[in-house]
């Protein structure tokens, strides 16, 4: 309701200005409650350990093996332009954003076609296929295909048969090959929520409009299926960065990734402080990434 | 009128769409079903089919320590789950039907947090934050590290649910004298219960597949099932993890179909 | 023309309800100063007092966004007021929740619980209540029956239509035995002859039940046919309150004028008292205390013209202003001819269609004759 009028000028007796902001109180107050169990435990366990990662970042290399928290140290920072790190992380940037890409390209064409799909039982059918591969678990769907890339698999077989390709367990396109697997319904599921959406006659006027399928597709069903991009990107994106046990499973020391060099900081290398600070790079990358999708509006959660 | 109301893909397009979805869905199911498949065959080798035979069960249900690490995973699954469901359906409510209070926007980012952050980098975070608070690691650990990481994915689905909800429908209810926990009891939560129920297994989803932070909070003596199948896989690559896998693999299906029948009810 | 009152100009209208009755003389609804404010600047509701007697069937009436359903919930517990009070039956609602009023709302989606059956819906009230169990059995029959929906228990509000689920939201508020009903634009969502129908069925339940019904709507006619009284509101303020006849014969401003009922505008400046003079010179009497040299609008409404070939036949003492037709509509039970008057604005005459009435075509010369009575004039 918009409509704009002078307020009183005087109060009558019988107001009660206290009424509005008590009750107003009241509600806030409830509010709150309400999130503070879930608030309380979120900061202990997760904003706190936020936090502390870049303390740790900071520790030196104990010679116990344990960090000791004295003192700044940046080793752990510095050592983030070591060329070796450098070429990891350029690895893992570069397969998050080809997997990103590929996981795009593949999964839009797919969402596209479930999505128009005439039959409201049809896409309902449809989208329960593409949900239980992925509430299967992911250890067993990764481990699947290493039981085929293996020397005697079915695809390893198959490549020589063909003389296409020969053993491709432990080498990088295994790696893309798993991750794809691995993170494609997380595409395409927001992708058919944002897709499914879409006001056809808009896209028909489009068509009119600029008298080319093709056209009336990049100028409209692209743009108007952003939300969805950007939600499946970040979902995708985000955890490929990170992926551990896909590129473990299936990738080796050549193929080695950000999330394997991580966790072997705190396994063999036993450099917690260095391994504090490529988790702490990876954090700011993920806040960034946070605030771009809160900015671009959107949240469609 | 929506895209599948209106959408005439040109006849060729249509096939091209087609063909490559059905090619994505084998490509989304082959693997899954070969490991099922030979999870019967009694080979010793993966690649070559042996015969049916169910040897590998037989070992498996005599695998002592898998059994165990079957046993803390659901331990750890049930209770992650149930106190996530209260502490996320608490949380949406929060966020959904209270206009204004203390540090809601800062809640709603924080909750977001946990769902695109990357396992490693979760499971980093936690591992360093137990070691200096002095948390002993184990079976509660674990439970702990579980339940940070549901709460998030349990109230974005709640949200979901009440966000569809006519709050009118809350409003009436007070109109006909119920209390604020009558409204709840009576007609909220009756409402949002596919929602809630969807976020549970969601939860119960997430925590039995986990595997990094897992592995990462966890203590000596007190590992979960998928770790444990981790590290068979790193080791060796024998048959009985793919009657391991077959069974987690049933499991999932039972859940998904759970959901459904969930979903369905309204 | 007062705020208030009977108003002079009612002529015989026949008066189809019977007065509300004065129990006690306070009044079942009572609003002194109520302003609510959303944000820092939206005034919903301006200062707001209302007194709604008991037993009266009350509209709110008012275009989109005037503050009438804001008004509603203020009475409801919705909402709270920024400044002012609400009192029910003289006693001070303040702070109370909804649930601790002795009101109930009819919501305009109609908010049914769809998870319950009717029966359940409709006794969820008495349910919170803590009534023993068999007079909640009697009372939900008598409600259900009362909306005349026996048989529907069982169902399911997803399986009802808009009317039956607007008769079940009826019947969950009146089982409770409010002190007063509110009902925010109930009949919106219906087509037009359900409407009217139930427009009758309302009116009827109201008699029978007795209490004081405040009726949210921003249709004028269904609050003219169903009133008792009528509050107008515009932006906000309530800007006339009175009898169906007093707001139609006698708006109090433009405003009020032009929303309810058709209404010929044409300008004009005071000549002297009572007297109009239009643009084209011509002088008309009119209902007016305003000074000499105001500029105004002169208002009529369309039935209170009438049609004459030459001034001649019309009789004398009363208003004629001359014109051309220039447009000739057919409405069904009505024709309506545009008159063009030149200078001094156009007319639009509304003539039954009976087969005593003259008929008129495009062009011809006419004059336009009305009771000095039956016109308004308005300052800006």
């Amino acid at each position: 309701m918009t409509m704009i009028d002078e307020r009183p000028d005087e109060l009558p007796e019988t107001a009660n200005p206290e009424l509005e902001r008590r009750a107003e109180r009241r509600e806030s107050w409830r509010g709150f409650l309400h999130a503070v169990p879930a608030y309380v435990y979120l900061i202990f366990f997760f904003v706190l350990p936020l936090g502390i990662v870049f303390v740790f970042s900071f520790a030196s290399r104990g010679r116990t093996g344990r960090p000791n928290l004295e003192g700044w140290n940046v080793d752990g920072w510095t050592r983030l332009t070591d060329p070796l790190v450098s070429t990891i992380v350029g690895r893992s940037l570069f397969v998050a954003v080809v997997n990103t890409a590929l996981c795009l390209i593949i999964g839009y064409a797919f969402a596209y076609w479930i999505a128009t799909r005439p039959k409201q039982s049809t896409r309902t059918l449809l989208l329960i296929l593409v949900l239980i591969p992925f509430w299967s678990n992911f250890l067993v769907r990764t481990y699947a295909w290493r039981m085929l890339l293996d020397s005697d698999g079915y695809i390893t077989q198959l490549g020589e048969l063909t003389g296409l390709w020969g053993r491709t367990l432990f080498t990088l396109p295994a790696v893309f090959l798993g991750l794809l697997y691995g993170y494609l319904p997380f595409m395409v599921l927001p992708l058919y929520a944002a897709i499914e959406r879409i006001d056809w006659s808009l896209v028909e006027a489009g068509r009119d409009l600029y008298a080319s399928g093709t056209r009336a597709f990049l100028k409209i069903t692209l743009p108007l299926s952003r939300p969805g991009i950007i939600a499946g990107s970040i979902l995708v994106f985000i955890p490929s960065l990170g992926a551990y046990v896909t590129p473990d499973i299936l990738g080796g020391a050549k193929t080695t990734l950000l999330g394997n060099f991580i966790v072997t900081q705190f396994g063999a290398a036993r450099n917690w402080p260095f391994g504090s600070a490529l988790s702490g790079a990876i954090l700011i990358v993920m806040l960034l990434a946070t605030i771009l999708y809160f900015r671009s509006g959107a949240r469609t959660v | 009128m929506t895209l599948h109301e209106g959408a005439a893909t040109g006849r060729r397009l249509d096939r091209v769409l087609s063909i490559n979805g059905w090619f994505i869905f084998a490509f989304l199911y082959l693997p899954i079903l070969v490991v099922i498949v030979f999870s019967f065959s009694g080979a010793q080798n993966v690649g070559i089919w042996g015969g049916f035979s169910l040897r590998w069960y037989e070992r498996m249900f005599g695998n002592g320590p898998l059994l165990h690490s079957l046993q803390n995973t659901l331990w750890i699954a049930l209770f992650s789950t149930i106190i996530s469901t209260v502490l996320g359906t608490a949380a949406a409510l929060a966020l959904d039907r209270y206009r204004r209070w203390v540090g809601k926007g800062a809640f709603d980012a924080i909750l977001y947090m946990p769902v695109i952050i990357p396992d490693v980098t979760m499971a980093v975070m936690l591992l360093l934050w137990f070691t200096q608070i002095g948390l002993p690691l184990g079976r509660g650990s674990i439970l702990l590290a579980h339940i940070a990481f549901n709460i998030s994915f349990v109230a974005i689905v709640v949200r979901a649910r009440l966000a569809n909800m006519d709050p009118a429908v809350e409003e009436a209810a007070s109109d006909l004298y119920a209390t604020r926990w009558q409204t709840f009891r009576r007609v909220t939560l009756p409402l949002i219960m596919p929602g809630v129920l969807g976020g549970a297994l969601l939860a119960l989803t997430l925590s039995l597949d986990d595997v990094v932070i897992t592995s990462f909070v966890q203590g000596p003596g007190a590992t979960t099932l998928p770790v444990h199948v981790f590290g068979l896989i790193r080791r060796s690559v024998t048959p009985e993890i793919n009657a391991v896998s077959t069974l987690m693999v049933t499991a999932s299906m039972v859940l998904v179909f759970a959901s459904l029948a969930i979903q369905r009810r309204e | 023309m007062g705020h208030e009152g009977d108003a002079q100009a009612a002529s015989g209208a026949t008066d189809r309800s019977e007065q509300p009755q004065m129990t006690s003389g306070v009044a079942a609804v009572g609003l002194h100063g109520v302003t609510k404010v959303f944000g820092e600047d939206v005034v919903a509701v301006n200062s707001m007092d209302l007194d709604i007697r008991d037993g009266e069937f009350f509209s709110l009436l008012g275009p989109s966004g005037c503050g009438k359903t804001t008004t509603l919930r203020i009475i409801a517990g919705l909402e709270y007021p920024t400044e002012g009070s609400v009192q029910i039956f003289g006693e001070e609602m303040g702070l109370r929740a909804p649930n601790k009023r002795p009101v109930n709302t009819v919501f305009q989606s109609y908010a049914l619980f769809p998870h319950m059956n009717v029966e359940d819906n409709v006794s969820f009230g008495l349910r919170m209540k803590k009534v023993d169990e068999a007079e909640v059995q009697r009372r939900t029959g008598e409600a259900i029956e009362l909306v005349r929906l026996s048989g529907m228990e069982k169902r399911r509000p997803n399986a009802l239509s808009g009317g039956q689920q607007q008769r079940v939201a009826l019947a969950r508020a009146l089982v409770n035995q409010p002190k007063v009903l509110l009902l925010d634009e109930p009949l919106g969502a219906l087509d037009l002859k359900l409407r009217q129908t139930m427009q009758l069925e309302l009116k009827d339940i109201q008699h029978e039940v007795g209490i004081s019904f405040v009726y949210v709507t921003h249709d004028q006619e269904e609050a003219l046919t169903m009133s008792d009284r009528i509050g107008v509101m515009n932006e906000g303020n309530l800007v006339q309150m009175g009898t169906s006849e007093d707001i139609y014969e006698a708006p109090v401003d433009l405003f009020v004028a032009g929303f309810v009922g058709d209404m010929v505008f044409v300008p004009g400046e005071i000549a002297e008292a009572g007297v109009v003079r239009l643009g084209g010179g011509e002088t008309v009497q009119a209902r007016t205390s305003s000074a000499s040299g105001t500029t105004v609008t002169l208002a009529v409404r369309p039935e209170k013209l009438h049609l004459y070939g030459e001034r001649s036949e019309a009789p004398p003492g009363r208003n004629a202003v001359s014109g051309r037709v220039a447009r000739k509509i057919f409405y069904g039970e009505a024709l309506y001819y545009e008159i063009d008057s030149g200078a001094s604005g156009n007319f639009d005459v509304r003539v039954e269609n009976v087969p005593s009435a003259r008929r008129w075509d495009v062009g011809d010369d006419v004059v336009v004759d009305f009771h000095p009575e039956a016109a308004l004039a308005f300052e800006e």
